[in-house]
C-alpha cells in the first residue's frame, strides 16, 4: 500500500461500506460522547421509531453545557439554581441514559466535566479511534491521533441507532509548526495565530494534521488546545500523530487498555503516524519562534493580533461591523482596553496546565477591583487536583471566583454570562457576538494573558508578570 | 423529511461574512428538548431589541423579506457550533435554501438532513445576488441549477446521495439501518475492539 497519512489510516480502518460515486462511506464510530444539549431530539426520534441504542457500551454521557457551575449535589439543587428549561433538559438527559443503559458521569460522579475534558482524562479517547459528539469541539480528541469531529443531532441519532455515520472522505491539510515557543507564548497563541493565518473558513472541507517540531514538543493538554480550535478554522477535525507523550499520558487511565491489551494497543498506535511519503491536499507552514501572545479584536477567532499590536485597518463591511460591535478602533492598540470580566475555563483551556499558568500570574497579586474573574475547572478531577495543590486558594486570594466544573461562560446558557457591553477576556474558543451573553464583547486569549489582564484591569501582556 | 425538488422565491440578503450559528440561534435558546418552534429564536439578538420588540431595521423584519424562502448570505455561512437548531430555526421561520460562496461543513451536513438546501455559487453570481435583493430565483434540486431572473442558470454542487434523499424525502437513518448486516460483520471481523 502506498504511503498514507495519519487521517487516511484511521479512516481506512473504520470503513464498513466504502464510498462510491452514488453513496457516501459507512464509517464506524468507536466512541460516542454525549451531553444534555444536542441529544434529546435524537432520543425522541429513536423512541418514535421504536429503535434501541446499538452500542451503549461505546457511548459516554456527561452534563456540562447547560449545567450550572455552582455546587449541585441533588436534582433539587438544580431546580433552585437553574432555569426550568435547563433543569428539564438535564433531567431528560439523565432519564434517557438510565433507560438506555448509557454510562452517565453525572452529579454523583467524580468524573463529571466538560465532555472534551473527561474523554481524555478517563482514557476513553485513544489513538486511532473514531470519536464523535454533538459538539463542534470534538476536534479536541484529535490531539491523540484519533479522528474526532462534531456532528448534528440527526447524526447523534444515527450513531445511537447504528454506531455508524454516512461520510464523504474529507480533504487533508498539513500545518507544519516549527520553532521553539518564546516564554509566555502558549499553545493557545499558536492556534490563534494559525486561525489568523488561514482564516475562519481556511480549513473548510479538510481534516488538519498538525506537524513539526513545535507540535512534538507540546504536552497532551497543549495539543488538545491546538486541536480543539480546528473548527474555528472551519476544519471539522484536527489531528496530531501519537508518540511517547501520548502513550505516557494514557498509561493507567481508567478506560485505557491494560496488560496484554495495552501492549497490543501501543503497537497499533505506533503504526499510526503519517508515512514519510504521505501526501496532503494542502500544506501550510508557520514559524512560531518569534510569536507573541495573541488576542482577538473582532467577532470571530480569525480576527486576531499580537497583544502588543494595534487593531488592524480594513474597509470590509463585516470587518467594520465587528469593530463597531467590539467598540474597538482601527489603528488603536489592544493593550490598555478596559476589561470587565475574565474567564479562565472551557474545553480549550480548563485543564491543570491552564490553571498552573493562570495561578503563576495571580499568585500574590490581586484581580483589579473593576474586574470579575471566574476560574472554572474542566472536570471534577481537575477541580479536585487543583484544590489538593492549593490552586483554588491562589485564585480566591487573588479575588477570583473558583467554580464547579462545566462549560460555564464559554457559551451563555448555564447562568454564567457577561452582561451587555461588558468586555470579557476569555480563554474559551469563540468571540462571536453574544456568545458569552447578549451584547457581551469577547477577547480570546491564553490563560496567561487572561490572568495578566485580570490584574491590570485592561488587556495586558503577560510576559512582564511571568515568575522567574 | 419532506420531499424537496424546486424552491422558487424572491431572495432576502444578509451580506455579512462568517455568519455563525450563535447568531442564527443564540445558545440560551438551546435548553429546549425538541426541534419545534425555533423560528422565533432565529437571529434573535439581531432581530429583537432588549424589550423583545422586532427591530424595524433588521432585514428579516422588513416587509420586503416577508415570504422569502431563499436567504443569500456572505461567505462561510453557518460557521461555529454544530447546533442543528440553526437549520431547524431557519426552516421553522420559512427559509428553504441558503445561497453563498461558502457554507460551513457541519451546518451544511445538518441542513441536508433536514431539507434545507445549501447552495454554493461562484463569486460573480454571488456578487450579483448581493446587489439585487429580492431577485426571483428558481432552485432545481434534480438538475442542481439555480436560475436567475434573466433565465440564465448556474450550477451548484450536490452529491448524488444527498440529492436522492432530498428529492425522495428519504431520511438517511433508514439507509443506515439497512446496512445492519455489514455493520455486524465489521464489528465481528475487525482486528481490534474499541
Amino acid at each position: 500500500m502506498s504511503d498514507r497519512s495519519l487521517f487516511q489510516k484511521v479512516w481506512d480502518d473504520h470503513i464498513v461500506v466504502p464510498e462510491s460515486a452514488d453513496t457516501p462511506a459507512v464509517l464506524y464510530i468507536d466512541l460516542h460522547l454525549t451531553h444534555e444539549v444536542t441529544t434529546p431530539e435524537a432520543f425522541n426520534v429513536l423512541r418514535s421509531r421504536g429503535l434501541s441504542i446499538r452500542r451503549p457500551d461505546l457511548t459516554v454521557a456527561t452534563l456540562d453545557h447547560s449545567t450550572p457551575t455552582v455546587p449541585i449535589t441533588t436534582l433539587k439543587d438544580l431546580d433552585v439554581v437553574s432555569e426550568p428549561a435547563a433543569a428539564a433538559q438535564i433531567r431528560t438527559m439523565i432519564e434517557n441514559c438510565d433507560k438506555n443503559g448509557i454510562r452517565m458521569y453525572g452529579f454523583d460522579s467524580d468524573s463529571r466535566g466538560i465532555v472534551h475534558v473527561i474523554g481524555p482524562e478517563l482514557g476513553a479517547t485513544q489513538p486511532g479511534k473514531t470519536i464523535v459528539c454533538g459538539d463542534s469541539h470534538t476536534s479536541t480528541h484529535g490531539a491523540f491521533g484519533a479522528l474526532g469531529f462534531g456532528i448534528g443531532t440527526t447524526e447523534v441519532g444515527h450513531v445511537l441507532a447504528t454506531q455508524c455515520l454516512l461520510q464523504r472522505r474529507p480533504r487533508t491539510l498539513a500545518i507544519n509548526v516549527e520553532g521553539k515557543l518564546p516564554r509566555g507564548v502558549t499553545a493557545k497563541d499558536v492556534i490563534l495565530a494559525i486561525i489568523g493565518k488561514i482564516g475562519v473558513g481556511g480549513g473548510t472541507g479538510h481534516v488538519i494534521e498538525y506537524r513539526g517540531s513545535t507540535i512534538r514538543s507540546l504536552d497532551m493538554e497543549q495539543r488538545m488546545t491546538i486541536c480543539n480550535m480546528s473548527i474555528e478554522a472551519g476544519a471539522r477535525a484536527g489531528m496530531i500523530a501519537p508518540d511517547d507523550t501520548t502513550i505516557q499520558y494514557l498509561n493507567g487511565r481508567p478506560l485505557a487498555p491494560r496488560g496484554a491489551d495495552w501492549d497490543a494497543a501501543v503497537a497499533r498506535w505506533r503504526a499510526l503516524p503519517s508515512d514519510t511519503g504521505a501526501r496532503f491536499d494542502s500544506e501550510v507552514s508557520i514559524d512560531v519562534s518569534r510569536l507573541a501572545p495573541m488576542v482577538t479584536f473582532g467577532t470571530n477567532p480569525g480576527m486576531v493580533v499580537p497583544v502588543t499590536d494595534a487593531v488592524p485597518v480594513s474597509d470590509d463591511a463585516s470587518f467594520r461591523k465587528a469593530l463597531a460591535y467590539m467598540k474597538v478602533t482601527a489603528g488603536k492598540p489592544m493593550l490598555g482596553l478596559p476589561v470587565d470580566v475574565v474567564f479562565v475555563g472551557s474545553c480549550t483551556n480548563s485543564r491543570m496546565s491552564d490553571l498552573y499558568d493562570a495561578a503563576s500570574i495571580l499568585r500574590g497579586r490581586k484581580v483589579a477591583s473593576s474586574v470579575r474573574m471566574l476560574v472554572v475547572p474542566g472536570s471534577v478531577q481537575v477541580q479536585r487536583q487543583a484544590e489538593a495543590e492549593g490552586l483554588d486558594k491562589v485564585f480566591r486570594e487573588a479575588g477570583a471566583e473558583w467554580r464547579e466544573a462545566g462549560c460555564s461562560m464559554c457559551l451563555g446558557m448555564n447562568g454564567d454570562i457577561a452582561l451587555p457591553g461588558q468586555l470579557c477576556v476569555s480563554t474559551s474558543n469563540r468571540n462571536f457576538e453574544g456568545r458569552q451573553g447578549i451584547g457581551a464583547r469577547s477577547v480570546l486569549a491564553s490563560p496567561l494573558t487572561a490572568a495578566a489582564s485580570a490584574i491590570a484591569g485592561v488587556v495586558a501582556d503577560p510576559r512582564p508578570l511571568l515568575p522567574n | 423529511m419532506e420531499k424537496i425538488d424546486i424552491v422558487r422565491s424572491r431572495t432576502v440578503v444578509m451580506p455579512g461574512t462568517d455568519i455563525d450559528t450563535d447568531q442564527i440561534v443564540p445558545a440560551r435558546f438551546l435548553t429546549t428538548t425538541t426541534r419545534k418552534g425555533l423560528g422565533k429564536a432565529l437571529f434573535a439578538d439581531w432581530r429583537y431589541d432588549k424589550d423583545g420588540k422586532p427591530k424595524t431595521d433588521f432585514i428579516l423584519n422588513t416587509p420586503a423579506a416577508a415570504g422569502c424562502r431563499i436567504l443569500v448570505a456572505g461567505n462561510n455561512f453557518g460557521c461555529g457550533s454544530s447546533r442543528e437548531h440553526a437549520p431547524w430555526a431557519l426552516l421553522d421561520f420559512g427559509i428553504q435554501a441558503v445561497v453563498s460562496t461558502g457554507i460551513a461543513d457541519i451546518f451544511r451536513s445538518n441542513s441536508l438532513k433536514n431539507g434545507l438546501l445549501p447552495v454554493v455559487v461562484d463569486k460573480a453570481t454571488h456578487a450579483w445576488l448581493l446587489e439585487n435583493p429580492g431577485a426571483e430565483l428558481t432552485i432545481d434540486v434534480a438538475s442542481c441549477q439555480l436560475q436567475l431572473p434573466d433565465g440564465k442558470s448556474v450550477s451548484f454542487p450536490l452529491d448524488g446521495f444527498s440529492k436522492y434523499c432530498l428529492l425522495n424525502g428519504v431520511d438517511q437513518l433508514g439507509y443506515l439501518l439497512h446496512q445492519s448486516d455489514a455493520i455486524t460483520r465489521f464489528e465481528s471481523e475487525r482486528s481490534w475492539k474499541p
